[in-house]
């Protein structure tokens, strides 16, 4: 299984209670592996939902290679 | 050398020494526009905000969008600058410079850079507020539910 590491940022990372974590994941995609870790932490709804790859804007049927770093974005509040 | 790009900033930002960095005899206009930490939101009294990016992605998409303005609107120098950390009230949390031979393409650039940025750049704010709650703008209303 491709071992990957995941990053958390605000809301994500207070929901979780970590900035980053290293797992082995059986999903394919980085839509996949959202959905497995929603099943262990319940995440919170948002309104929309980015993900970046190795600190890449990816698509969510991105494909999750052994050593990704991946980032699940919430809904961003710059300014 | 044009000077162009986004950067992040854990300390005060001073307009005015960053407009100089803009300063050019070739140009006629200068336009900045600096958002502020504000006393309320939707209702609500905010008594400071905390801001946190995803740096490397950030820098990343900021450079671009500042890259986008000064091909679209020819600009000489454009520069944005955003704040990370614990800010007070009145606090200069963004701030956007460009300068350009005329007032035209200055107005619409600054403003472009600004609207994507809030847009596109990976930047999250908390609002403490004066009754003691606090929450992330933009996912709370949903993460409610």
């Amino acid at each position: 299984m491709p071992r990957v590491r995941v990053r958390y940022f605000a809301i994500l990372r207070e929901h979780t209670g970590c900035a980053a974590e290293a797992l082995d994941t059986a999903a394919a995609t980085a839509g996949e592996l959202y959905r497995e870790l929603d099943g262990r932490y319940r995440f919170p709804r948002l309104a929309s939902l980015k993900v970046a790859i190795n600190d890449e804007f990816r698509d969510w049927n991105s494909a999750i290679a052994d050593g990704d770093d991946v980032v699940f974005m919430p809904p961003v509040a710059g300014g | 050398m044009p000077m162009a790009g986004f950067e992040f900033s854990r300390s005060p930002l001073v307009a005015a020494h960053l407009a100089q960095t803009l300063a050019d005899d070739s140009c006629g206009a200068l336009v900045t526009f600096e958002g502020w930490v504000r006393n309320h939101n939707e209702g609500r009294c905010v008594e400071r905000l905390e801001y946190e990016g995803y740096e490397a992605l950030g820098l990343a998409e900021g450079e671009r969008i500042v890259a986008e303005a000064m091909e679209r609107f020819g600009l000489l120098h454009a520069r944005c600058v955003h704040r990370l950390g614990v800010l007070g009230l009145g606090e200069v949390a963004v701030w956007v410079g460009v300068s350009a031979a005329h007032r035209d393409e200055a107005f619409a650039a600054c403003r472009y850079i600004i609207d994507e940025v809030k847009r596109r750049v990976p930047i999250w704010k908390k609002e403490y507020y004066a009754d003691g709650d606090s929450g992330w703008v933009n996912c709370e209303s949903c993460g409610a539910s």
